[in-house]
């Protein structure tokens, strides 16, 4: 699902509701027919959330990043598949330069490399195209179809056109 | 999965070795003072000596407590320790074990050095250490609870001196009281033994506490 609409039309605190940060004014979410809030821990392991901020560290390296949010996901990956992931993302020979040094756009690759690994069903993404090239786009786009053809769901919230080809999407377009 | 948290803050405390000298050396700085403004009048330090040293390290540790939580919030990976599918209660404790190694430890260790410019004998010196050993948990753990409080807020810093400094009360009446025990020469079991006490509540107790607080913080 396509997540669209203008500044401040609310995108944001959408996915935050829907992945339990933000509690819901009213209403409440449920995955897979229980409360998240009644599920706690048990509904992270079903989702990955990817904010406007890429959650990397500056004082670690693209694969220490990759390797320790893994690991506190509960996936422990060894270096070669954490450096794989990160070679598909177009960070080959930045593995091990600490993050600071990346330039945004492949800080956010790094980020997103994380994608590449977890084994979650639901998605939640927030503006992950920022700043990102056309061919960094296009890579996410596929990482998405890859998702959804294994029967995985994901929400995406953007202003670019993702244009996925893969089974149907839907979009929701927030008016303020 | 705590060994990860720590482990991690280990290293991201290591890749900004600057960040914890800098406490260390606060520490040092403001109980060097004191004999250098009083002067050589050793029965007047001896008997300020454990106050001194308790409220020093409570105010070093007040540097650090401001960046436990800070830098994670900023970059967004707070967010995502928030997103795993484990018990916030464990991450809270993992990243107060880490900041107790990196913050907390330096100060234990140097306390019995810094403490020979107040003319304590080696017993008290002892008891000095073993005070902070077992109080300096307590102002990682507590002190977790002002700096989830304060997350995102401007000011922060000061407002988590204020919120935080009277609950180290305890802590302190209890671990300086060991030392001025010692000193007067009689036993300071009976303080350390509250200070411990102390110290397990609060290992029980503000874990949860902070875990609530990140929440609040978060939304």
């Amino acid at each position: 699902m396509q997540l669209t609409g203008p500044n401040g039309s609310g995108k944001t605190s959408l996915l935050r509701i829907l992945c339990g940060l933000l509690a819901p004014a009213e209403g409440k979410v449920c995955w897979q027919g229980a409360d998240i809030r009644s599920l706690g821990e048990d509904y992270y392991t079903a989702v990955s959330y990817l904010g406007h901020r890429p959650g990397i560290k500056d004082e670690l390296s693209a694969l220490e990043n990759l390797r320790i949010s893994n690991a506190l996901n509960g996936i422990e990956v060894s270096k070669a598949a954490a450096s794989d992931a990160l070679v598909r993302m177009g960070l080959k020979g930045r593995e091990s330069l600490p993050a600071r040094f990346l330039s945004e756009g492949q800080r956010r690759r790094a980020g997103l490399a994380r994608l590449l690994l977890c084994n979650t069903r639901l998605w939640l993404l927030d503006e992950v195209l920022t700043s990102l090239d056309k061919s960094a786009v296009g890579l996410v786009r596929s990482l998405i179809e890859e998702h959804l053809n294994r029967g995985g769901i994901a929400i995406v919230a953007t202003h670019q056109e993702l244009e996925l080809s893969a089974g149907v999407t839907k979009r929701l377009e927030l008016t303020t | 999965m705590l060994r990860w948290i720590v482990w991690r803050d280990l290293m991201l405390a290591w890749r900004r070795r600057s960040d914890i000298l800098s406490t260390v050396f606060f520490f040092v700085i403001v109980v060097s003072l004191f004999p250098l403004g009083i002067g050589p009048e050793t029965q007047l330090l001896r008997s300020i000596a454990p106050g001194v040293v308790w409220v020093a390290a409570l105010l070093a540790s007040m540097l650090s407590l401001g960046r436990l939580f800070a830098n994670d919030y900023q970059d967004g990976t707070l967010e995502q320790l928030l997103l795993t599918p484990q018990p916030l209660y464990l991450v809270v404790l993992g990243k107060v074990l880490a900041h107790w190694i990196i913050a907390e430890i330096p100060l234990v260790l140097i306390a019995p050095l810094v403490g020979v410019q107040f003319d304590l004998s080696r017993e008290t010196l002892w008891i000095l250490f073993v005070s902070l050993l077992l109080g300096t948990p307590v102002l990682s753990l507590i002190g977790s609870v002002g700096a989830a409080l304060t997350l995102g807020l401007r000011g922060g810093g000061v407002l988590i001196s204020i919120l935080i400094l009277p609950l180290y009360i305890p802590a302190l009446i209890f671990g300086a009281g060991a030392v001025e025990a010692s000193i007067i020469g009689i036993s300071p079991a009976a303080n350390i033994y509250l200070l411990g006490a102390f110290a397990i509540v609060s290992l029980i107790f503000s874990p949860f506490a902070t875990a609530a607080a990140l929440r609040i913080s978060l939304e």
